[in-house]
């Protein structure tokens, strides 16, 4: 299932990463000699086989619920670029 | 004209009530002042890794077990990728595949007393995730500021299969999740705060039909009526568009209280793609069945079994039994009042309850943890009422004296104001000859069959004992007065 140059453009958007028209050729060949290489691996047969989400066979372990951290912010925003009112300030965002 | 069918599915996120955050010891304390409660994990410094809180999963095990759902022994985290500058870790740890929780379902009852019905709306799964930040958009030179004190704040996302035929039955299984999650104490419901907050997936279709229409989700309703107005004006806006030949296209729209319509929020070209995959922070959570009968054992009796119980115990009718168990202190309130009052009691204390009492606390704008009338005062009016010392209708009178908390004693307000009812045969029997011989024009109607006129005198009656008359002995005698032929018969 080879991706097309359209598919790379939306990709590049979601992801947030700019693609020149220039480089989406090339972006798209070596993403899709990727896909070739899952594309074999998808040839196996895992008939009766459990989805794996981790290498390890080890479970999480917990945390209790307590509040373990105390008011950083003035070290945290001192290297923010820009902060008001104690808000990290960020290029204007509208719904 | 076409019959269309209404389908709705919620998605209900509940803020769960824990003392920190899902991944980081940050505190969840709601109004601290910005950023002061995200710490390193929650504003996603490099090199940070998320550590489970052990509360948030047990608040999701309580839900599982309040509404029969599967537990998984094994449940994943995933990420779910997208940007947002209150996200900035660019991908939100929520779970995709295998949920905490599946399946169970909840009862609801639908409609007003007398004519409500019941149903069950099956749950599709429930899972945990973590809550993203504020974005705030007042003009700060023309920026958006940014509050991640709600970053890393505990979800349980709780989803319904589309079961729901009306805004009245989504409202209906809204109010009844909200008073469940209450009840076992894993949100606090403050719907103004966000902690109890519901998406809409309404569509429609033809009547008889077995495809589901094209849906559009409404998002974040935060309050019962915002859902019913938005279900409303979405479903005559869908239908409008497809009698007009239109199509739906599937979409995610917004509630406006001040217009009450919905519009569109992002089109169908960015339609999001959160490209989901396991997230390699977190391994595996492992739910031992030793620790599910753990939480069992600690669960109180849930409203489901309180509602049996109270329909087959006290005989109350589905309506009440439901009303009566939307909320722990109600439910409360009412066990202590018909213990106190008597079983045979128990449809009264219903009425009183969920009449003179509900009404007035409404008005009020109190909590029934605030009602100045504690639960034995009013089995002790219900008490006086059932044994007829005092009828229905004076019982008000006591119970506002009650409410004002000039007499603390129904007794001592019932011999103080000389409210007991005038029972005595004999007694009313001659109030009864007085009033009628006073009002023969009455007698009369009532003879040529004027019902009204039957109406009159039992107030004629009322009026003269002040309301003190056993209504239902006066009925009764009144009834036989009338109709003995020589009592007052006019002169020919």
């Amino acid at each position: 299932m080879p991706l097309n140059l359209d598919q790379i453009e939306r990709l590049a958007r979601l992801a947030r990463i700019e693609i020149s028209a220039a480089d989406g050729g090339e972006t798209r060949d070596r993403l899709n000699d990727v896909f070739a290489l899952i594309e074999q691996l998808q040839a196996a047969d895992t008939r009766g086989i459990e989805p794996m989400a981790h290498a390890f066979e080890l479970a999480q372990r917990l945390r209790e619920d307590a509040v373990t951290e105390s008011d950083r912010r003035e070290a945290y925003q001192a290297v923010a670029p820009e902060v008001e009112a104690g808000l990290y300030l960020v290029p204007r965002v509208m719904e | 004209m076409m019959e269309w069918e209404i389908v709705i599915g919620l998605e209900t996120h509940a803020q769960l009530r824990t003392n920190s955050k899902i991944f980081s010891g940050s505190s969840t304390a709601f109004g601290a002042a910005p950023n002061t409660q995200a710490n390193a994990v929650d504003i996603a410094l490099p090199g940070v890794l998320p550590v489970l809180n052990r509360a948030a999963v047990e608040c999701a095990i309580r839900l599982g077990l309040a509404v029969g759902g599967k537990i998984a022994a094994r449940s994943i985290f995933a990420r779910k990728n997208y940007f947002y500058p209150d996200l900035p870790k660019g991908y939100q740890i929520s779970q995709y595949e295998t949920p905490v929780i599946a399946g169970g379902s909840l009862a609801i009852v639908v409609g007003q007393a007398g004519q409500s019905y019941e149903k069950t709306v099956a749950l599709t799964r429930a899972h945990l995730e973590e809550d993203a930040g504020k974005s705030l958009h007042e003009d700060f030179h023309g920026k958006s500021g940014i509050d991640l004190n709600r970053a890393g704040t505990p979800l349980l996302e709780i989803v319904t299969e589309p079961d729901m035929r009306s805004a009245a039955e989504a409202v209906a299984y809204a109010k009844a999740l909200h008073a469940l999650v209450r009840w076992i104490g894993i949100c606090d419901g403050n719907m103004q705060e966000g902690s109890f907050r519901c998406d809409a997936n309404v569509s429609v279709r033809p009547r008889g039909s077995e495809v589901l229409g094209t849906r559009r989700e409404i998002k974040n309703l935060n309050s019962f009526r915002f859902m019913q107005q938005a279900i409303d004006y979405e479903v005559q806006w869908q239908i409008a568009t497809l009698e007009d030949g239109g199509r739906i296209e599937q979409a995610t729209v917004l509630f406006d209280p001040a217009t009450g319509e919905t519009r569109a929020m992002r089109s169908k070209e960015d339609a999001q793609d959160y490209r989901y995959f396991p997230d390699p922070d977190l391994l595996p959570l492992e739910i031992s069945p030793d620790w599910i009968a753990r939480v069992k054992a600690d669960l109180p009796e849930l409203p489901a079994e309180m509602k049996a119980r109270f329909e087959s115990e006290y005989r109350l009718s589905a309506y009440d039994a439901a009303a009566l168990t939307a909320g722990r202190e109600i439910c409360v309130y009412f066990a202590d009042c018909v213990a106190a009052a008597g079983r045979e009691n128990a449809k009264l204390c219903a009425n009183w309850l969920m009449g003179e009492l509900a009404a007035r606390l409404n008005k009020e704008g109190r909590e029934i943890s605030a009602a100045p009338i504690p639960p034995l005062q009013l089995a002790a009016l219900v008490r006086r009422i059932a044994d007829a010392t005092i009828s229905n209708k004076i019982g008000k009178e006591v119970f506002d004296a009650l409410w004002s908390g000039e007499d603390k004693d129904v007794d001592a307000v019932i011999s103080d104001r000389g409210l007991k009812q005038i029972s005595d045969g004999g007694a009313l029997e001659a109030l009864i000859d007085g009033v009628l011989a006073a009002n023969p024009k009455s007698v009369e109607e009532f003879r040529a069959g004027k019902e009204k006129a039957f109406n009159a005198l039992v107030g004629q009656l009322m009026k003269a004992t002040r309301g003190k008359a056993n209504p239902q002995q006066v009925n009764e005698l009144l009834r036989r007065k009338l109709s003995d032929r020589d009592v007052l018969r006019p002169p020919d």
